[in-house]
């Protein structure tokens, strides 16, 4: 399928629950509800025609402060897709709110979602309800704050870890 | 200066002269400084010249940690442990920018300079150093090995 036929195809299944859609670059993008995502993202894995069977990437965007954005949500958590059948992509964006940086977890759908999440946990915070085990995945437990938010202090030190002196 | 004393100093220059042509180094090498090292190794500047040409790769068996790369805060228990197997007398060069000070690495992951977690003995700066300062740098603590007070 192309890209345009992917979007029209999630337009008439899911309608309002689709915010918006472009095109930038030839990378088709559906932006969608928070609550209609679990079930968008299961239909594009499992519907024949569109059989996204590989999430190739997860992650955020910070938008605090950016041009243009300032009233909206913070946050977008950035779902990329394939098929490995059909070889289409699809990107799926989902945005959230700073003080409700909650999204429905993807693990079930693909297994690799559970790093990726864990990842997104861990550089912006964001949470992902349904995760089997939502750790920190490359900073260590006792950093605190989530170093890829916009408003993280560059200079900020953490304390060190492991064997004291 | 009793002859005791003569004979202890005599005993240091000449153990100090000893060691300081006998340098077992651990490298520990975690990031692109490494490739550096190698080529200072090797045949083309060869520090076997210098009587360190065999890198030991047990911390127990290493008089010379020399910390080559990037240490980031996950690394640094690590790089602790590895000090502290080491066995005395037992000195460090800090190899490169980011174990001097971070470097360019001013940031959330990186540890500012290896000298917050162990002491340091020589710094060697560059990104990566040439091999004629890691050279120079290794000359230098062979004369901080032969001019210090020896202890065994």
């Amino acid at each position: 399928m192309t890209g345009a036929a992917i979007l029209a195809d999630l337009g008439e299944r899911f309608g309002g629950a689709i915010v918006e859609t472009h095109d930038a670059h030839g990378d088709h993008t559906a932006v969608v509800n928070r609550d209609t995502l679990e079930a968008l993202l299961r239909h594009c894995r499992d519907a024949p025609a569109l059989a996204f069977d590989m999430l190739t990437d997860l992650t955020a965007v910070d938008y605090l402060k950016y041009p243009g954005r300032e009233d909206g949500p913070r946050f977008e958590v950035v779902y990329h897709l394939y098929s490995l059948r059909h070889h289409h992509r699809l990107r799926v964006k989902v945005r959230v709110e700073e003080d409700d940086a909650v999204v429905p977890t993807a693990v079930p759908l693909w297994p690799i979602a559970n790093w990726l999440e864990r990842e997104v946990w861990d550089m912006f915070g964001v949470r992902f309800d349904g995760h089997p085990d939502l750790r920190r995945l490359l900073m260590y437990e006792e950093f605190v704050g989530h170093p890829l938010r916009k408003d993280y202090p560059v200079h900020r030190r953490q304390p060190l870890i492991g064997p004291q002196i | 200066m009793g002859l005791g004393g003569f004979f202890t100093s005599k005993l240091d220059t000449a153990i100090g002269w000893a060691r300081k042509y006998s340098i077992f180094q651990y490298p520990f090498v975690t990031a692109c400084c490494g490739m550096e090292y190698m080529a200072t190794a090797c045949s083309h500047y060869d520090i076997d010249r210098f009587g360190a040409g065999l890198p030991r790769f047990s911390p127990r068996q290493a008089d010379v940690l020399f910390v080559v790369g990037t240490i980031s805060h996950k690394m640094a228990p690590v790089l602790k442990r590895v000090y502290d197997q080491m066995t005395e007398p037992k000195w460090v060069v800090a190899f490169g920018v980011c174990t001097c000070t971070g470097g360019f690495y001013d940031n959330y992951a990186t540890v500012q300079g290896i000298d917050t977690i162990i002491p340091v003995d020589v710094y060697i700066p560059g990104c990566p150093p040439r091999p004629e300062s890691v050279i120079d740098g290794l000359m230098k603590l062979q004369d901080k090995i032969a001019t210090g007070v020896q202890r065994f």
